[in-house]
């Protein structure tokens, strides 16, 4: 097992909410670490709609989602928050002398002495395309990313997809696999243009096949894929294979949250209006991902709960110290920690 | 007003009234109609709110623009009348639009 890395807030979810949450603890002295399973800042904003503007955030008329998550980060960088991108969070566990644990899928180790849940809508998974009897083949035939190359050699592989995962697992995958198929519902491509080249090129040197069309059925036996059908503008055809890899895109899924032990309500995480701490002590939720009477899903709401969770978190850490309320327009200690020339 | 059918995939048949210039995702959310997710909000940004536009009507809704196309690379069952409902604004010439929501959504 890694090094164990110690903070005094763990945020799981780095979109605007949690990056916010940084910059009201960070008033309060308490240094943050960030985890998200995307692999940049911004969750939703920057995966779903980094182009889109927004109308509500209080004092921008229209910002534009991207450039709202460029700004938190130009908020939060005097307080220098570490993050860890690429990783969802799949365990939370309470350490005896008080804290928690946070585990990764890649089995990284983190201790904080509070922890804020700021996941959203959840974490982004792939989707998982509505083909009949595909469940019996995940984890062995299909898969929705390539963890080892290793896996794939002497396969027949087929890769479903338009965009630039698709297009750059079918070159990567192509000088090892036995066969690779890419299949693409038109002969139109998202990805970058210099890849698609790259795939016509084998496709008419017979190195690669391409196949326009819908995967309609899988077959195969004990949980080993054969063939799959694909139905075409016209007509169907059967291709071998051994290893299929689809990419539909990403969605929101509550994952391993429901596991940590936490109430839920219609997979959202009720909390109190006064800390925003869930039903576990020490630990708080901020942003889309909590509930509570009267709840909107909404950026500034977010922002609101940051602060007053802040407070509260404040406490836990160190229960003794007096709050005191300051503004960052006048007071020279919240200047100091903002870097804000006297 | 104009009005909007949907179709849904069990055949139940929903009618609603809808504004012009709101989009027919929107209006399936107002009206509850089941097999919209609409998870992006209307961002055009998920494909999931896919719908069959009624043959009689593809000419008229038009072709969904390259963005929306390579959108809804991302939906499934995806035939020559997908479009995706968060595009296709609602206006006085698409009185009495039918549209069918697939059986799943991405």
């Amino acid at each position: 097992m890694s090094d164990i890395t110690h903070t005094d807030v763990l945020i799981i979810g780095a979109g605007p909410i949690g990056l916010f949450a940084v910059f009201e603890l960070g008033l309060f002295d308490m240094r943050c670490h960030l985890i998200d399973i995307l692999d940049r800042p911004g969750g939703q904003c920057a995966e779903l709609y980094p182009e889109k503007p927004i109308y509500d955030i209080p004092g921008y008329p229209v910002v534009g989602a991207q450039e709202l998550v460029d700004k938190l980060l130009q908020q939060i960088a005097p307080f220098k928050p570490g993050f860890t991108f690429n990783r969802m969070v799949t365990a939370l566990e309470r350490l005896e002398g008080g804290g928690f644990r946070v585990t990764t899928d890649e089995n990284e180790v983190f201790e904080a002495k509070v922890v804020v849940i700021a996941a959203g809508g959840g974490s982004f998974q792939p989707k998982r395309p509505p083909i009949p009897g595909i469940e019996a083949y995940e984890g062995s035939s299909v898969s929705y990313s390539v963890r080892c190359m290793e896996e794939f050699r002497g396969h027949d592989v087929v890769v479903v997809g338009g965009g630039d995962s698709a297009l750059d697992w079918s070159l990567n995958l192509q000088p090892i696999a036995r066969r690779v198929t890419l299949v693409h519902r038109r002969p139109e491509f998202r990805a970058a243009p210099d890849n698609v080249n790259k795939m016509h090129a084998l496709q008419e040197a017979g190195a690669l096949d391409l196949v326009i069309g819908q995967v309609s059925a899988l077959s195969g036996e004990g949980g080993k894929l054969s063939s799959i059908t694909v139905k075409g503008p016209e007509s169907e055809v059967v291709v071998p294979c051994t290893r299929l890899l689809p990419f539909f895109g990403l969605t929101m899924k509550l994952g391993p949250v429901a596991e940590w032990g936490l109430h839920l309500h219609e997979n959202q995480i009720p909390v109190d209006t006064e800390k925003f701490e869930t039903s576990e002590p020490g630990i708080f939720a901020i942003g889309d991902i909590n509930w509570y009477p009267g709840k909107l899903k909404l950026i500034l709401s977010g922002f609101h709960e940051a602060a007053l969770m802040a407070q509260a978190a404040k406490h836990v850490i160190s229960p003794k110290e007096r709050i005191v309320f300051q503004y960052t327009t006048s007071s020279t200690s919240l200047h100091k920690k903002l870097g804000v020339p006297d | 007003m104009t009005k909007l059918t949907y179709i849904a995939h069990d055949g139940t048949r929903f009618e609603v009234e809808a504004e012009n210039g709101s989009t027919v995702m929107e209006n399936a959310i107002r009206n509850a109609v089941p097999g919209i997710e609409a998870e992006c909000g209307g961002a055009c940004a998920c494909a999931t709110c896919h719908v069959y536009v009624d043959d009689a009507w593809t000419a008229l809704v038009g072709e969904p623009e390259a963005m929306e196309e390579d959108m809804l690379d991302f939906a499934y069952e995806v035939q020559p009348n997908s479009r995706l409902s968060c595009q296709i604004k609602v206006r006085d010439e698409l009185d009495g639009l039918v549209v069918t929501v697939p059986e799943r959504q991405g």
